[in-house]
């Protein structure tokens, strides 16, 4: 117990040595994180640097970072060598569908899960959750001789339709935050005479928009940069995504770096304007998954 | 409204009613199930079984297709590679993602909105646009990593994506740029859901920062840790784009990731049986690794409910 006593107390250090150490710490954090940032944009200035240069510039070495000449016309030159506008609505028309079918789908199976008691629920949720940790690339040539047999090849249906029938990522999300709705609401609307659908559709939605944002922003993501699916059931070019039509203009030139590169940057553009529009919904959605709380 | 009022008077008990209801609104994610899981496992077991080029019927060829697994040495080769690169990548990210993580969780550091922006914003690029910016990036004579290199260094760089011996650490490096930094944010919104009143309790008993973080943070961080680890497995089995655009699976193999591999098999040589023999194993091999991993998650993983509960 003496020895206790001897110890030294925290409390009688000379408050400006802390102060003094707290803040070269803090500094030494900041120099920290920019690096980190530098590191995160490294990539990006590259990027741009290379889709303003000329073909004969990229080659040239050493590399330098200014364009000389400032070369603008990569971007139209790179954008007509492949038909990159049919791309990106082909794109956006799979994302869009994709995303509603997701959501919609999700919350009413979530709801399912979150409000009624029914026989084999636990081991219904049971096998939803496990089917996060399924392989499903595994799944691919089954999946590819099913679309085949179903005549959706070449279309946009492999890529949509799966998506109507709910995502155990999104299910569980959505359920969690449905769990933390209110059950007195649910009551009292049955009171004034509303049936199961009436109170998902005009109270559990309307409450649980910062989980159904998350999920759409995830699918959002996930769908716009899809590379194997479209990979492999899309055949004609006119239905090509802006994935695969990029790696097939890779294909077509070989060694055009500064078309590439202005092509890239067209390509990141949407998921890029998604995030900085949506950013609220990534972060909630990491709120919720990662530790139960909400932030929206 | 009116009928479905009458419905209820001439029909269910409320507890029949729960159940019907709730069979309705799960049902899409059954019918979904049954048609895009249980169809194509079912498919991909019986394929195993078989040899098809897509053309023709299928033909019962027994367990040859196992039988010519054990002497591919690609699919061994494939194997190896997604593991060697699953145990350097794995790890390499959680140690950054924390290690950032606990930098930014600093009540003094201001605008942790805009470093959070920052930070996060690799992950929802399309992977084909990055893979060919990392290999501009990496290429050897006119990349900027190298020129950068001789710069600051004045030695010149390697030969990144083609030497045998670098190709999996650099696509491990860019693996870690895209993801460290939504994983930082995961850590985060876990680090700032840790109590004060624990750092308060310990720090009466004298623990120091360290202390702390072995006792306190880290034990409680290991259900995210964990949700990493089996992520991150999941994901590089996933692995297909870099090695489709950046690498084509070499040089000499040194990044025939798996999934590459299959697609190869599948769908560039149409050996639809031996292909979903290899996918059928490699199921397998993965269910039993993420059995193996939450078996081993229980000596280590904590989670806070344990705690509240015991008190």
């Amino acid at each position: 117990m003496a020895v206790h006593v001897a110890l030294p107390n925290p409390k009688r250090k000379d408050d400006w040595r802390e102060k003094v150490a707290a803040h070269l710490s803090v500094g030494a954090i900041y120099l920290v994180l920019l690096l980190g940032a530098v590191l995160i944009f490294f990539p990006f200035a590259w990027t741009i640097s290379t889709s303003l240069k000329s073909e004969q510039q990229t080659l040239e070495y050493p590399p330098t970072w200014a364009p000389d000449p400032v070369q603008w016309e990569n971007y139209p030159d790179a954008l007509t060598a492949r038909p990159f506008g049919r791309y990106y609505v082909n794109t956006a028309i799979i994302t869009v569908l994709s995303v509603v079918g997701q959501v919609v789908s999700s919350a009413v199976v979530a709801y399912g899960f979150a409000r009624f008691r029914f026989p084999g629920r636990g081991l219904m949720f049971l096998i939803v959750l496990s089917t996060l940790m399924i392989p499903f690339h595994m799944l691919i040539i089954p999946r590819f001789i099913l679309f085949k047999y179903l005549g959706w090849l070449d279309t946009f249906a492999p890529l949509i339709i799966p998506n109507f029938f709910g995502g155990a990522f999104s299910i569980f999300l959505l359920r969690q935050y449905f769990l933390t709705i209110p059950l007195d609401l649910d009551e009292a609307a049955k009171m004034d005479g509303a049936n199961a659908f009436q109170i998902f559709a005009q109270i559990i939605l309307p409450l649980a928009r910062p989980a159904l944002g998350a999920v759409a922003v995830f699918e959002f993501v996930s769908t716009w940069n899809d590379f194997l699916g479209p990979l492999i059931y899309l055949s004609s070019d006119r239905n090509y995504t802006v994935s695969i039509g990029l790696a097939a203009f890779r294909n077509d030139y070989f060694t055009a770096w500064h078309l590439f590169m202005a092509a890239s940057a067209v390509a990141m553009l949407a998921p890029l304007a998604v995030f900085f529009l949506a950013q609220k919904y990534f972060i909630s959605g990491v709120a919720l998954t990662g530790s139960g709380g909400s932030k929206g | 409204m009116s009928v479905a009022d009458s419905g209820r008077k001439w029909s269910l008990t409320p507890r029949a009613r729960q159940a019907l209801n709730g069979y309705l609104f799960t049902s899409p994610w059954v019918i979904g199930f049954l048609i895009f899981v249980v169809g194509p496992m079912i498919g991909l077991i019986w394929l195993s079984f078989h040899r098809w080029d897509l053309i023709g019927d299928p033909r019962y060829v027994g367990w040859r297709n196992f039988e010519r697994l054990l002497s591919d040495r690609l699919f061994r080769k494939s194997l190896e590679v997604t593991v060697i690169y699953g145990l350097g990548r794995v790890p390499l990210g959680i140690i950054v993602a924390l290690g950032t993580a606990l930098l930014l969780n600093n009540r003094r550091i201001k605008f942790i909105g805009i470093w959070r922006t920052i930070y996060y914003m690799p992950v929802v690029l399309p992977p084909v646009a990055i893979s060919l910016v990392w290999m501009w990036i990496y290429n050897p004579r006119y990349g900027i990593l190298n020129s950068t290199i001789q710069q600051l260094l004045g030695v010149p760089g390697p030969r990144w994506l083609d030497d045998p011996a670098l190709v999996l650490p650099s696509l491990m490096i860019m693996a870690v740029w895209v993801a460290a930094g939504r994983n930082m944010i995961i850590y985060l919104s876990g680090l700032q859901g840790i109590s004060d009143e624990l750092y308060e309790a310990s720090a009466i008993d004298g623990a120091g920062y360290w202390r702390q973080f072995w006792r306190i943070t880290l034990p409680l961080l290991t259900p995210i840790i964990f949700f990493n680890l089996i992520t991150g497995m999941i994901d590089t089995f996933k692995l297909f784009t870099q090695a489709y655009v950046m690498t084509e699976g070499g040089p000499r193999n040194q990044s025939l990731f798996f999934t590459y591999y299959l697609f190869q098999k599948g769908f560039e040589q149409y050996q639809m049986g031996y292909a979903s023999a290899m996918a059928v194993v490699v199921f397998i091999i993965i269910m039993a690794l993420t059995l193996l991993v939450f078996r081993w998650s229980k000596a280590w993983v904590f989670y806070e409910g344990e705690l509240t509960g015991s008190n």
